[in-house]
């Protein structure tokens, strides 16, 4: 008896993962985000939650994007009824917008900080507590030693970590699971019909431990995740009608 | 037990104040003096003064007569008692119960404290030697009742401290004035010859009551311990408090740590016994200056466990100036709450906003930075965007009403629309271009308009037309037209917000 391939091949994946030096999760809780094939950049095809994700961004239209991926990713793990924190130095979040990504906004605690060492301060803090769901931080610097701290901190408490980079000065390395990079695109909508659509974003994976980085069309529509194949993209290159 | 009074007397309070402020004063005779029916009084006189015949209540110009060289300094009529509080809240070191006894003495409840100085012979030298130090002259002497120890204070004359329910014997030989009675009392007794107390204590108490009233029996009563006499305290003893005197003084913040840790460990103890948790809590050093430095923390939810507390403290320590030294930490809990005993869980869960660590994490961040800079929002119902939500008061409140998804609201909203300029067909079509912070944003899609009036009763203004509009980058906005076209009229475009 001969197992078909592709599982034989899926088996030794998994054998090599512990070997290239992936810690598995302690926490067995499986995140299903409904990524679509995103979830094959992962390693074991799971998205890392109790880690640390670090996400880069210039402008406020992409700060818009970013959070808005981060909203929904945030609102999974904050479905079994748990808290965030959300830290920033200048806050435009509207906490009525959450709920339409599923986030109950008056489950979010904003700390609204100045200085840069506090809100450092503040993040390593709040990844410690394990009562937590997800804690988001904005923080435009993020030296090694600092996210090798954060780093250390989930993986005692297994608190999942965002951390939205504004304008990085310097892109180097860090301690962080993956790097990510989401834009703003064209929202698509069926038939040609006339006004805005649902949340349309291109998410690049530029880096993963253990996994293959990758780039995505990803809609957020009606409370999930939806990956777009490229053919749909395709379809709506061409200039659209002016509304209105 | 039985109880244990001290009562001191200041005997120069005034002028050992005025001798402290002045140092030539200590070896002249100087009275103070204060104006009373057109003359002037004497009415406190230092001890060289008094050795040479100059008391209280004589008029200057006698005093003059026997002590030509005799200074005279005006009196502050509110100097005694500001004096005695300030003694009185110093005194809290030897006893948590210390009393005023206005004009010149305080009593103090030493029950139970003594031992702490290996005895009472020693408690009252300590006393003694400490006002000594600190240029106060001062009798003090110790009893069962206030008034035994106050009569020795005062007319004693061999023993100061009088054994455990031998305040009678002790009192047989003073005069009537030992009772703290009226003059006229003292007087009357003193006309007919009762100039003891051993005279009258044997009379029957009708008879005393006929021709002295009743003042007499009941100060009679309390100095022998025959009736309560009540205390006010300058400072009430709280229910949750911890006291660590220190044999030396201590200087070093580990030292202020220790004793922190000692206090919070003894306190938090009783709190769990009790079930009850810290609200607010007052850690007071008491400094060998007698100048008191106090840190105080809040916290979130009642919580009775000893290393939270003792984080939150951390963050203010370095706020203590020891100074010279701190010779006593008093540790209060103004205000405790009931905890509910947790129960201890065996598997990790994440219990919301009611989870003990995040609301042990919003105390840490509140003590260190601040409590403003903590918010969380709840639904308001108003359409008008910047109040459509409100802040929440505490982490337990519920929201009133379900947060409205009906509308899209951009997931980043600009503390205040900015403006633009905007190319877009009247009456009322979404605009074609908008240039914001100099770039030329050229628009594809667009939704709307949304009109939202203003709240004429919370706000003047006009209303805003709002478009969702979408741009050929695909970056997404909320843009609003403030107001109606119209020539009379101003109206003026704006941006609000970036949806995700």
């Amino acid at each position: 008896m001969t197992a078909p391939k592709s599982a034989i091949i899926a088996q030794l994946q998994k054998d090599i993962l512990p070997l290239q030096g992936f810690k598995k999760n302690r926490n067995s809780t499986i995140l299903d985000l409904n990524l679509g094939p995103v979830k094959n950049a992962f390693p074991n095809a799971q998205f890392p939650i109790g880690a640390v994700h670090e996400f880069c961004y210039t402008g406020a239209e992409d700060a818009a994007a970013t959070s808005g991926f981060v909203s929904g990713v945030l609102a999974s793990l904050m479905r079994t009824g748990g808290v965030s924190i959300w830290i920033s130095a200048d806050r435009m979040i509207f906490p009525p917008a959450l709920q339409s990504f599923g986030i109950a906004p008056d489950k979010i605690i904003f700390i609204d900080l100045q200085k840069e060492s506090d809100i450092e301060w503040a993040m390593e803090e709040a990844l410690k507590c394990n009562g937590l769901a997800a804690v988001v931080g904005e923080m435009p610097e993020l030296s090694f030693t600092a996210s090798r701290r954060l780093q250390l901190a989930v993986e005692q408490s297994q608190v999942t970590g965002f951390i939205l980079r504004r304008n990085p000065r310097s892109l180097s390395t860090t301690a962080c699971v993956t790097r990510w990079k989401i834009t703003s695109i064209p929202t698509i909508l069926a038939d040609d019909m006339p006004g805005v659509g649902f949340p349309c974003w291109k998410v690049e994976l530029l880096k993963v431990r253990n996994g293959k980085p990758g780039t995505w069309q990803i809609e957020f529509a009606a409370g999930k995740f939806r990956h777009l194949p490229p053919a749909i993209i395709l379809d709506v290159q061409e200039p659209q009608k002016k509304t209105g | 037990m039985p109880k244990r009074f001290v009562t001191i007397w200041f005997r120069y309070l005034k002028t050992d104040w005025f001798t402290l402020r002045r140092p030539t004063l200590a070896s002249v005779p100087f009275v103070l003096a204060s104006a009373d029916h057109g003359r002037m009084v004497v009415t406190a006189a230092n001890l060289l003064a008094q050795q040479k015949g100059v008391d209280i209540g004589m008029v200057i110009a006698d005093a003059r007569a026997i002590i030509p060289s005799l200074q005279v300094l005006d009196d502050k009529p509110e100097l005694s008692n500001q004096l005695l509080k300030a003694l009185a809240e110093w005194f809290i070191r030897f006893t948590p119960i210390v009393a005023l006894d206005p004009p010149s003495g305080l009593i103090l409840d030493v029950s139970g404290c003594t031992h702490l100085w290996g005895g009472e012979k020693q408690y009252l030298a300590d006393i003694i030697a400490r006002l000594k130090r600190s240029g106060y002259t001062a009798r003090a002497a110790m009893a069962d009742t206030i008034g035994a120890s106050w009569a020795i204070a005062r007319y004693g004359t061999d023993t100061l401290i009088i054994e455990n329910g031998q305040q009678t014997i002790a009192l047989l030989s003073l005069p009537p004035a030992a009772l703290r009675l009226e003059s006229e009392i003292v007087e009357r007794l003193e006309k007919l010859g009762l100039r003891q107390l051993s005279q009258f204590i044997p009379m029957p108490r009708s008879a005393l009551r006929r021709r002295f009233g009743e003042p007499l029996l009941k100060r009679l009563d309390q100095a022998l311990g025959q009736e309560e006499e009540p205390l006010v305290p300058v400072q009430v003893p709280l229910p949750f408090q911890e006291r660590l005197p220190c044999l030396e003084p201590i200087v070093t913040a580990t030292g202020i740590e220790i004793a922190l840790e000692r206090l919070l460990d003894a306190l938090c103890q009783r709190l769990k016994q009790e079930g009850k948790g810290i609200r607010t809590a007052l850690l007071k050093c008491y400094r060998v200056d007698r100048k008191i430095e106090q840190v105080a923390i809040g916290t979130n939810r009642a919580s009775n466990n000893t290393r939270h507390i003792f984080k939150l403290f951390e963050f203010k320590l370095p706020g203590i100036e020891p100074a010279l030294g701190i010779e006593l930490f008093i540790l209060e809990a103004p205000k405790v709450e009931d905890v509910k005993a947790a129960q201890e869980t065996l598997w990790e869960n994440t219990g919301g906003l009611n989870d003990i660590g995040l609301a042990e994490l919003l105390d840490r961040v509140a003590g260190k930075i601040g409590d403003n800079h903590i918010h969380r929002y709840l639904p308001d119902e108003h359409y008008w965007p910047e109040r459509s939500c409100k802040p929440a008061t505490d982490l337990q409140e519920k929201p009133a009403s379900a947060w409205k998804t009906d509308r899209p609201r951009p997931l980043q909203l600009l503390t205040k629309p900015e403006p633009i300029e905007v190319t877009a067909p009247i009456p009322d079509y979404p605009p074609m271009l908008f240039r914001y912070k100099a770039k030329l944003h050229k628009i594809m899609k667009a939704d709307g308009p949304e009109r939202i009036e203003q709240e004429w009763w919370l706000q003047e203004g006009q209303h805003r037309d709002y478009y969702c509009v979408e741009d050929e980058e695909g970056h997404r906005y909320w843009l609003f037209r403030s107001g109606h076209y119209d020539a009379t009229k101003s109206y003026q475009w704006f941006i609000h917000g970036f949806f995700a």
